[in-house]
């Protein structure tokens, strides 16, 4: 069954992972090899990362699929996601290399797509291409720009 | 992770909007932890309730949640911003307080204990070994773990509130009997002096270990120096629980070891003001300073955090009236960690014996750190 989302078919190319919070959403990818401190890292207004020393430093996560290793610091960066929710301002989905509690209870409460664990390697892809996430069998596929 | 059809009608909304919730988050923990199932736990201690920590985001989900959300099972809650009865002599401001209360009630609505405590397993009685607990308060999971003899994982604020909501927990991690086997042991190879030693010799494993530590050299720990060690494991990574078993991997701690460590977190010569208490003082520790103190005056401000409960405890005791004859301020329901008590538009640096307390002191609280055990702040600070 799953063979045939491997590879690449129509210039989109599809990776298998793990569904952690269900859902299905597509948008433009963000992605960064370094993890995220929801807490302290990003204005919770804007979406905007506020951290300098971040390789995303500037950049805006809102509406984005935000592809990170997986957050760092408090637990209580969970409430940070729900609060760029509220502000409407969160990623549309989240891909984490492995998935941590932070990231895993702050995408329950705000209802944001989370997959992890990708079969293979989701930091390849370049931001601004169009991401799918289908958070409900486990799948990411690549489009165009 | 495999629901029974009772849990998935809750996920569903069926038993209304709170509890939907809290097996959410459930669901999406016990996926990223992989775990199976959910099991049944009988205490929920849940951290998050000083506004200083969760802030306006965290007011509002929990004025959401307490619309329909009530306890299942017996619940006690983290320490707020300000001692409850004497707030209106501390320097606070009113948005504050106003935030504090707005959270404070929220939780009530909800059917905790008012226990604004993070030592519950000094606080209250402990169930019987081996019972699985929910502990968000990272210091009481690790004391949990690796002295009271419950079950918890390194719970987060969300996942202890759906398991009180629920009284259930992600069977993963330190519930599963193989896994609370330590992966990497720590052989101590010098005497331990006081709770500071421990609390570095803490903050190191934590660095090092993931889930569980073995430590080898440091057997017969005291209450003082287990909670100094479990406070200071649990603020420098992931690991929740100790033991004192062996492992065929072991790491030395020496004094260079804690030289580093200390190097870290000691930033400061002196200090304007003294706390102690992170974790919280229990009524032992009181009457260990009641002692101390007698007889003398600390020469600085001096704020002293415990547990209400080890509080009124203390004072039939008569040990708070030897403190308070000291001139130090006690103070309840609160603590070091991220108080806003301490501000550093006054003070600059402070003196404290916890190593979780500089940490906090340091990276939230934004002030210089001038680590002491409790001998030294008494013998230098008093007279």
């Amino acid at each position: 069954m799953l063979e045939e989302f491997e590879g690449h078919s129509e210039g989109r190319m599809r990776i298998r992972c793990r569904a952690i919070v269900k859902g299905n959403d597509e948008g433009e990818a963000l992605v960064t090899k370094q993890p995220i401190n929801f807490l302290t890292m990003i204005d919770l207004k804007s979406g905007i990362v506020k951290d300098a020393k971040h390789e995303l430093y500037k950049k805006n996560i809102a509406n984005k699929v935000l592809v990170f290793p997986n957050a760092v610091g408090s637990s209580v960066g969970a409430y940070s996601i729900y609060a760029l929710k509220g502000s409407r301002v969160a990623p549309k989905a989240i891909v984490c290399k492995k998935a941590d509690i932070t990231t895993a209870s702050g995408c329950a409460i705000a209802n944001i797509p989370l997959v992890d664990s990708p079969e293979s390697d989701v930091f390849a892809i370049k931001s601004g291409l169009t991401v799918k996430v289908d958070a409900v069998v486990g799948l990411i596929e690549i489009g165009e720009k | 992770m495999q629901l029974t059809s009772d849990e998935e009608k809750a996920l569903k909304g069926e038993r209304g909007e709170a509890l939907a919730t809290a097996y959410r988050i459930l669901l999406a923990i016990g996926e990223a932890t992989e775990a199976k199932k959910l099991v049944p736990i009988t205490w929920a201690h849940v951290s998050g309730v000083n506004y200083n920590t969760i802030g306006d985001s965290g007011v509002e989900f929990l004025e959401k949640l307490s619309k329909d959300g009530r306890v299942a099972v017996k619940t006690t809650i983290n320490p707020m911003g300000f001692d409850a009865v004497k707030v209106n002599s501390l320097k606070l401001n009113k948005e504050f307080i106003a935030k504090q209360n707005r959270i404070v009630s929220a939780y009530e609505r909800i059917g905790v204990t008012r226990s604004f405590t993070c030592i519950p397993y000094e606080v209250f009685d402990l169930p019987s070994k081996g019972t699985d607990v929910s502990f968000a308060e990272s210091n009481a999971a690790v004391y949990a773990n690796s002295v009271a003899g419950l079950r918890t994982n390194k719970e987060s604020a969300l996942s202890a509130l759906a398991s009180s909501l629920t009284g259930k927990a992600p069977y993963s991690e330190l519930r599963v009997e193989e896994l609370r086997k330590p992966n990497v042991g720590i052989r101590v190879n010098y005497e331990l002096d006081n709770e500071v030693d421990y609390g570095l010799l803490g903050y190191f494993a934590g660095k090092v270990a993931k889930n569980s530590v073995a430590f080898s050299g440091v057997e017969n720990l005291s209450k003082r120096n287990a909670k100094s060690l479990s406070a200071a494991l649990g603020t420098s990574g992931s690991c929740g629980m100790f033991t004192h078993e062996k492992t065929s991997e072991m790491i030395e701690f020496g004094k260079e070891e804690a030289r580093k460590i200390r190097d870290e977190l000691h930033t400061s010569e002196k200090g304007d003001v003294i706390t102690l208490g992170s974790p919280q003082l229990g009524v032992d520790d009181l009457s260990l300073l009641a002692d101390m103190v007698q007889g003398k005056k600390f020469r600085k401000r001096c704020l002293i955090f415990c547990a209400r409960a080890a509080y009124e405890g203390a004072k039939k005791l008569g040990y708070t009236e030897k403190i308070e004859k000291a001139g130090a301020e006690m103070l309840c329901d609160c603590c070091t960690c991220l108080t806003p008590l301490i501000d550093r538009n006054e003070v600059d640096d402070v003196i404290t014996n916890s190593i979780k307390g500089a940490y906090y002191l340091s990276n939230s609280n934004k002030v210089g750190v001038c680590l002491k055990s409790l001998k030294d702040i008494v013998r230098e600070e008093c007279a």
